[in-house]
Formats: structure tokens, C-alpha cells, sequence
């Protein structure tokens, strides 16, 4: 994970070479466009905090693996917009899910909501599109998540 | 404004004094709430501070005419494909892809362009799609990309146009 730290500090070392007087700017414009933003993080992160208690792993599994196929993938759809998971924490609960026979069109709204959809990074979307542009644009995402689900289902002989 | 800033310190106040509390009386979920902070707190910490440096080497570095010729109104289906590129090389997610579109747009890329570049961000980064095809098998992980993809870059080309021609324009100065 260091090597993203490694990565930045190389490319600002070689920026620093070649223009000091750039690089400090940059700098600059990275600490206040960071600074805009914290109190923003840090509203979210203690949202997210609460919903993935509410919403831990236990209870997404309890969903997804007892309902109906339908519902399943409203639910997983739903799971996934709701909160907010690093991939290395999303796949494997979906690999194990998998071996408990949540099928894969069910996965499949879990996952593309949870990577497209962000009801919970809302308030930093808005920062930047807008109210508006930031529900169109999660709405849309909502229906091809959807979509995708449906065809996955169909390529895997799970719907018709 | 300032009432907002009061109301957003008191609720800060309230949840870590819950933390504490929780800790203190060894209430359980308080303290899974807890690593749940800690642990997503590390997680962003990993990535945010980098990404932000970025984005003020780009904003320093990159001209705008560069942006505007291969990303902008001008830019044909080349300029999807840059953008699809960029964003399955960065980590971070959503989160990281705000601030980075942001500057894009600054910068004169179009809003369609925009647009593609979040949508390809959330569903197409490299390494992640890699460590998802070894849980949910190569097919799972084929089908999302060729379903998702191609949707997002029409969805993103119609939003694109509708808003241009509403004349939208994204909050200057975050």
C-alpha cells in the first residue's frame, strides 16, 4: 500500500528538480483543495462508520442468501448504494457469498451499485457537480447496475 | 453558516463522547463503530493525501490547451479512451475521482468526458478489476465491464449534452 506514497513522492521529488517554484504551488493548491474538503471527509467517514455497523457483513449475508432472487437483487442493489467498502473488503465477502449460493446476478447489483452508486459520498459529490448533476448521475448509475445485473443473470442461466 | 458550523460540532462532539463512553462501559457496538472509523480513517489516509498532491502537480503542470485538445469539445473518441485509460490506472475510487474530475473540467475537458471519466473510475480500475476476477471468476468480471462500460460512456455522452445545452456549469473554486 506504501507504494502509492513511494510513487507521489518520486514524481514530486522529480517536479521539485525541474521547477521549485511550481512544485511549491502545487503543494499549496493540494493543501487548500484539501482543507475545502475535510470537514466533508470527516462527516462522511463518521456516516459510513454507523452504516457499516448497521449494515455489517453478517446482516448483507442474511439478506442476500435467504430471499428470493428478485428481492435479493433489490436488496443487494440497496446494500450497495447504502454503504461504502474498499474492494479488498467487498470481493471477498462476495467470494464467500458465492460459495453459499447467493447467485451471481445478485453479486453483480452488489457490487456495480456499491462501486458506481454513493448515496453516502453524496455530500462530497455535491460539492463539486451540484445537487442536481449528483442525483442524475446516481440514478443513472442505479439503472445500469441494474441492467448489468440482469445480464449477468441471464449469462449465467440463473433468469430465463 | 456559522449556525451550520455549530450544529456540525455539536453532532462530532456527541459521536466521539459516544465512542468514548462506549469504551469506557465496554458498550460493543460503540467500539465496532469505532474500528469502523479507525479502520476507514487508515484507509483514506492511504490514498487521499496522494491524490491530492497530484491533482496540484497536474493543475501546475498540465497546459490547458493540452486538456482542451485531447479531452475537450474538439476531442473525438480519442478522448474517451484517454479518459478510460487514466482512470484504470488510479486508485481510490469515487472518492478520489471527484477532486480529479474536477480538475479535468477546469481544465477544458468536456462534461461527457467528464462523466465517462467517474463512471470509468468506479468500474474499471486495473488492479481492482484483477483481484475481482480471482474472487467472482473471469466471466463474472467480463460481463460487468462490457455491460457497464459502454453504458456509462452513453449515459455520460447524453448527460454531457443535456447539461450543455442547459449551459450547467460546476461550482467554480472547490
Amino acid at each position: 500500500m506504501y507504494y502509492t506514497y513511494a510513487i507521489t513522492g518520486l514524481i514530486l521529488l522529480i517536479s521539485y528538480i525541474i521547477n521549485k517554484a511550481k512544485t511549491l504551488k502545487a503543494i499549496k493548491i493540494a493543501t487548500v483543495k484539501f482543507k475545502n474538503i475535510f470537514p466533508t471527509f470527516i462527516t462522511m467517514l463518521i456516516f459510513v462508520s454507523i452504516i457499516l455497523f448497521l449494515f455489517s457483513d453478517e446482516v448483507i449475508s442474511n439478506y442476500l442468501g435467504n430471499s428470493s432472487e428478485f428481492i435479493s437483487v433489490l436488496l443487494a442493489s440497496f446494500f450497495g448504494s447504502i454503504t461504502l467498502m474498499p474492494g479488498f473488503v467487498a470481493f471477498p465477502l462476495c467470494g464467500i457469498l458465492l460459495t453459499k449460493g447467493v447467485p451471481y446476478m445478485v453479486l453483480s447489483a452488489f457490487t456495480t451499485t456499491l462501486m458506481m452508486v454513493g448515496i453516502i459520498t453524496f455530500p462530497i459529490e455535491k460539492e463539486y457537480f451540484g445537487v442536481k448533476v449528483t442525483i442524475i448521475r446516481n440514478i443513472i448509475s442505479l439503472f445500469i447496475a441494474l441492467i448489468v445485473a440482469v445480464i449477468t443473470g441471464i449469462l449465467f442461466g440463473e433468469i430465463f | 453558516m456559522k449556525k451550520n458550523v455549530k450544529l456540525k460540532i455539536a453532532f462530532i462532539s456527541i459521536y466521539l463522547l459516544f465512542l468514548i463512553a462506549s469504551f469506557i462501559f465496554g458498550y460493543n457496538p460503540g467500539k465496532e463503530i469505532a474500528f469502523n472509523l479507525i479502520s476507514f480513517l487508515i484507509y483514506m489516509l492511504k490514498i487521499l493525501p496522494c491524490a491530492f498532491i497530484l491533482i496540484g502537480l497536474f493543475e501546475v503542470w498540465v497546459k490547458k490547451e493540452v486538456i482542451e485538445k485531447h479531452l475537450g469539445e474538439e476531442s473525438g473518441i480519442r478522448g474517451y479512451a484517454w479518459v478510460i485509460l487514466l482512470a484504470g490506472t488510479i486508485a481510490g475510487g469515487l472518492l478520489v475521482a471527484f477532486p480529479i474530475a474536477y480538475s479535468l473540467y477546469n481544465k477544458g475537458a468536456k462534461l461527457s468526458i467528464v462523466f465517462t471519466y467517474i463512471g470509468a473510475a468506479a468500474i474499471c480500475r486495473v488492479p481492482m478489476t484483477l483481484y475481482e476476477a480471482s474472487f467472482m471468476g473471469v466471466k463474472f468480471t467480463a460481463i460487468r465491464l462490457l455491460v457497464s462500460l459502454p453504458l456509462v460512456i452513453i449515459t455520460s455522452v447524453l448527460l454531457g449534452n443535456y447539461l450543455s445545452k442547459r449551459n450547467y456549469k460546476i461550482i467554480e473554486g472547490k
